[in-house]
C-alpha cells in the first residue's frame, strides 16, 4: 500500500526523523493561512499524488511553458497562485502514464537551503533475507540512472535482524554519503531511526531522495515515498487510515474486496486463472499469440461461485475488454465445480464477448460436459496453447 | 529414489485443526499412505483429530507443542498451514524443535516476519521449503501440501518452481509424455523464503533417479540468474542433467506486483528476458510457452 508524501514525513517524523514543517491542503483557499503558518520566507508547493517524476511533470490542462508539479514560492501570494493552477488539474509524469493523475492534495513545505543532494533507502533484500539500506551520494536524481550509469556509487547495506543498525554500520553509510560534523551526528542518529520505523510498521520501502545536507550543515529529509507490506496491514490500523483510494483502480479495489489478486492492464484479452504464475504465464501466450491481456486476475486455489462471478463482473466491467479466457488447472479443485461456477457468472453478467474456456485436472471430463451441454456460447479449449489461440482468433474474428 | 521426502519421511501438522490444515491432511493420508503422525495445537494437547479418509474415519494425536510431537512420534518434517499472523512464530517454533524439514503453506506472511525466521533459521540445522508454495511431492510415496497427487507418476523428472499452478502443468506434461517424476518441489512465491533454486538443483543433480530437471521461475528478484550462474559453475565440473526451463511474467509492467508477493519487477530488475538469457546461457531449454513443458523435454531427449 502507498501513502503520500505528506504522510510519510508525519510517519517519519514519529520516529524522530528531522522533515521540514509542512502542511497538507485540498482546496486553494487553504493555501495562504497553510503558508502563513510556516516560518518562510521560502516555501515548496508540492502536488501530492502516488508517483514519482512530480517536479519535472507537466499539467495537461495548463500551457506547455507552466511549471511542474513541484514549485517554488517566494511569497504568499504565489503560494495562493501555484495552488490554484495545480489543484484539479492532471499532472503527467514519467511514472503515471499518459493518463496522468489528478492531484487533489497539496503539501505546502518550509523551504530549504540545499547544499548537497543524498540518496537514501530502506528495502528488503531477497537475497540475503534482510532489510538494507541503499545509499548513494547521487541523490535527487533516479536512482535506477545512477546504478545503470555509476552503479559503483551506490552501496547496499543489509542489516542483521538480531543486530538492528550498528554504530559501525551507521558509520559506514555516513562515510559513503561523506557526512561530516553535525551532518554525520545527524546521520548517525537518523540511520537507527529509519531502521526503527521501517520494521515497526511493516514498511516494504523507504526511500529519501533527496536526503539533503542544508547549508547550516544539518540533515534533512527533503523528499520521501513509503510503500507499506499489504500482508502486514492487519497489525496497523493507523496506516490503513491513510489509505487514498482515489489513487487505486477502482476494479482492484472491487477485486481486494472478493479477495482477488488483480492488475488491470491496457490489452483487450481479459483473463481468469487460478494461480499466480499461471496467471501471468496466460498473459504471456496470450502476448506470445499476438493479442495483449487486459488484466492479470489469479481467483486462488479456493474459487467459488461467488468468487468466480465476482471476477467476470471485474473483467467485463472493463471497456477494453473485447473478449475473455478463463484458464484452470483444478488441482484440488475440481473442474466440475469451476464450470458450474463460470455458468452461474455467465448466467448472472451476461456475456458480450467471446468466451474461451480451458480446464484441465481433476474431473475435467465432467467439467467439459458441464460447459458443452450448457448451451451457452463457449468455446472450449483443450490446452493452454490451445486455448490462447482459439481466444486471439475469436477477438480478431469479431473485430 | 527422489530428493528430501520419501516413504519414510514422517510428518507432523501445525495447523491441523483449521479447515484448510484438515482438508489437506486427509489427502495427504489419502495418498500412498503419506505417514501423517501427529498435529499440534497449543490448547488442544492430548484431544485427537478425526477425518476421513477413503469413507473411513482416521485420528491423529495432538500434541500442544512441536516438541512434544516430535519426542512422542519420531516426525523428522512438519507442515504449516497456521494463519499468516501466527505462521512465522510457528516456523520459528519448528525450528527451535529441531525438525529437519519444514514445509510452510501459508500465503501471505507478512516479510519482516520472514526476516525473523530467516535469522533464526541460518543459525539452525533445519531445511524450510516456502513459505506460499504448494509443497513436495514424491509420486507413490510422500506428499506434503497441496499438490493434486492424481496428476503424479513414479518416473524421471524432477520439478523445481516458483509457482504452484504452473508447478502442476510442468507435472501433468511429463505425465502425459509418459516420463513421470521423481520428486517435485514447489519453492513458492515469497520474496523472502527458505529453499531456493540452488539447493533443489544439487540434490536433483546428486539423485540417480533423476534423469532429466524442469526448473520453473517468475519475474522478481534474481534467483534464477544466480541458479543460473551455479548450474554453469556446475556444469564445468561435469555435473550436469539436461533441463528444460520456464519463466511467467514477459508481459508484467514494472513496479506492478503480480500476485505473488515476490513477483515484481523493480529498480529495473527482475524481468523475465533477462532470467530468461541466463538460463538459455546455462544451457537450459526454455520453452516459450507454459504448454510446451513436456514436449520440449522429449524435443531434447530426442536430440541427445
Amino acid at each position: 500500500m502507498n501513502i503520500h508524501e505528506y504522510q510519510a514525513k508525519a510517519v517519519l517524523k514519529e520516529y524522530g526523523a528531522p522533515v521540514a514543517e509542512g502542511v497538507a491542503i485540498f482546496s486553494a483557499d487553504e493555501a495562504e493561512a497553510a503558508a502563513k503558518s510556516l516560518p518562510g520566507p521560502l516555501w515548496v508547493v508540492k502536488s501530492q499524488i502516488h508517483a514519482g517524476g512530480r517536479g519535472k511533470g507537466k499539467f495537461k490542462e495548463l500551457p506547455a511553458d507552466a511549471k511542474g508539479g513541484v514549485r517554488l514560492a517566494f511569497n504568499l501570494d504565489e503560494v495562493t497562485s501555484h495552488a490554484k493552477e495545480m489543484l484539479g488539474n492532471t499532472l503527467v509524469t514519467a511514472q503515471t502514464g499518459d493518463a496522468g493523475k489528478v492531484v487533489n492534495r497539496l503539501y505546502i513545505e518550509d523551504g530549504a537551503d540545499i547544499d548537497r543532494e543524498l540518496y537514501l533507502s530502506l528495502l528488503v533484500d531477497r537475497t540475503c533475507g534482510q532489510v538494507a539500506f541503499v545509499a548513494s551520494t547521487e541523490g535527487g536524481m533516479d536512482i535506477e540512472e545512477v546504478a545503470h550509469a555509476t552503479p559503483e556509487k551506490i552501496l547496499t547495506l543489509p542489516i542483521d535482524p538480531v543486530e538492528g543498525v550498528t554504530a559501525g554500520k551507521a558509520s559506514t553509510l555516513c562515510d559513503t554519503l561523506k557526512l561530516e560534523g553535525e551532518a554525520r551526528e545527524d546521520g548517525m542518529k537518523l540511520f537507527p531511526i529509519l531502521y526503527k520505523a521501517f520494521v515497526e510498521k511493516d514498511m516494504a520501502l523507504l526511500e529519501i531522495n533527496p536526503l539533503i545536507v542544508m547549508e547550516n550543515g544539518r540533515l534533512r529529509v527533503l523528499d520521501s515515498k513509503v510503500s507499506f507490506d499489504g500482508n502486514a496491514l492487519f497489525r496497523h490500523e493507523d496506516i490503513v487510515a491513510l489509505r487514498d483510494k482515489t489513487e487505486e483502480d477502482a476494479k482492484e479495489i472491487e477485486a481486494s474486496k472478493h479477495d482477488l489478486a488483480y492488475v488491470a492492464l491496457d490489452g483487450s484479452i481479459g483473463c481468469m486463472v487460478n494461480g499466480a504464475g499461471l496467471a501471468m504465464a496466460t498473459m504471456d501466450i496470450i502476448k506470445l499469440y499476438g493479442a495483449e491481456p487486459a488484466n492479470f486476475l489469479d481467483v486462488g486455489g479456493g474459487a467459488t461461485t461467488e468468487k468466480v462471478t465476482a471476477a467476470f463482473k471485474i473483467i467485463t466491467s472493463d471497456p477494453n475488454v473485447k473478449g475473455i479466457l478463463v484458464n484452470i488447472f483444478g488441482g484440488i479443485m475440481r473442474c466440475d465445480v469451476i464450470a458450474e461456477g463460470v455458468l452461474a457468472a455467465v448466467k448472472e453478467v451476461g456475456l458480450q464477448v467471446p468466451l474461451v474456456v480451458r480446464l484441465e485436472g481433476t474431473n475435467v471430463e465432467l467439467g467439459k460436459k458441464i460447459i458443452n451441454e450448457s448451451g451457452l456460447n463457449v468455446i472450449p479449449a483443450d490446452d493452454l496453447d490451445d486455448a490462447a489461440q482459439k481466444i486471439v482468433a475469436a477477438v480478431k474474428e469479431a473485430a | 529414489m527422489s530428493i528430501i521426502v520419501n516413504k519414510d519421511t514422517k510428518i507432523i501438522v501445525q495447523g491441523l485443526t483449521g479447515k484448510t490444515g484438515t482438508f489437506h491432511t486427509e489427502q495427504a493420508l489419502a495418498y500412498y499412505g503419506t505417514q501423517m503422525v501427529a498435529g499440534v495445537h497449543p490448547k488442544k494437547g492430548g484431544t485427537n483429530w478425526t477425518g476421513t479418509v477413503a469413507g473411513e474415519e482416521k485420528s491423529l494425536p495432538i500434541y500442544a507443542s512441536v516438541k512434544e510431537a516430535k519426542e512422542a512420534t519420531g516426525a523428522n518434517a512438519s507442515v504449516v498451514y497456521v494463519p499468516p499472523a501466527g505462521a512465522g512464530a510457528a516456523i520459528i517454533e519448528a525450528i527451535e524443535a529441531e525438525i529437519p524439514f519444514i514445509v510452510c503453506i501459508t500465503e501471505g506472511i507478512p516479510v519482516a516476519d520472514m526476516v525473523k525466521v530467516k535469522a533464526r533459521l541460518e543459525k539452525s540445522n533445519s531445511r524450510l521449503l516456502g513459505p506460499n508454495c504448494p509443497g513436495i511431492l514424491t509420486p507413490e510415496e510422500c506428499k506434503i501440501g497441496i499438490m493434486p497427487g492424481s496428476i503424479f507418476k513414479k518416473g524421471s523428472v524432477g520439478i523445481v518452481s516458483r509457482s504452484g499452478t504452473l508447478t502442476y502443468e510442468a507435472v501433468f506434461q511429463t505425465t502425459q509424455e509418459g516420463l513421470g517424476q521423481t520428486t517435485a518441489v514447489g519453492i513458492g512465491g515469497d520474496p523472502v523464503k527458505g529453499t531456493e533454486f540452488i539447493d533443489v538443483l544439487d540434490q536433483f543433480l546428486d539423485d540417480p533417479a533423476t534423469e532429466t530437471i524442469i526448473m520453473i521461475g517468475e519475474i522478481g528478484g534474481s534467483a534464477e540468474e544466480e541458479a543460473a550462474e551455479w548450474l554453469k559453475e556446475q556444469a564445468a565440473k561435469g555435473r550436469k542433467k539436461p533441463m528444460v526451463g520456464f519463466i511467467a511474467g514477459r508481459t508484467a509492467p514494472p513496479g506492478r506486483t503480480m500476485g505473488h508477493a515476490g513477483a515484481v519487477i523493480s529498480g529495473g530488475k527482475g524481468g523475465a528476458e533477462d532470467k530468461i538469457a541466463a538460463m538459455e546461457a546455462a544451457g537450459i531449454a526454455v520453452s516459450p510457452s507454459p504448454a510446451k513443458l513436456g514436449k520440449t523435454l522429449v524435443e531434447l531427449l530426442a536430440k541427445a
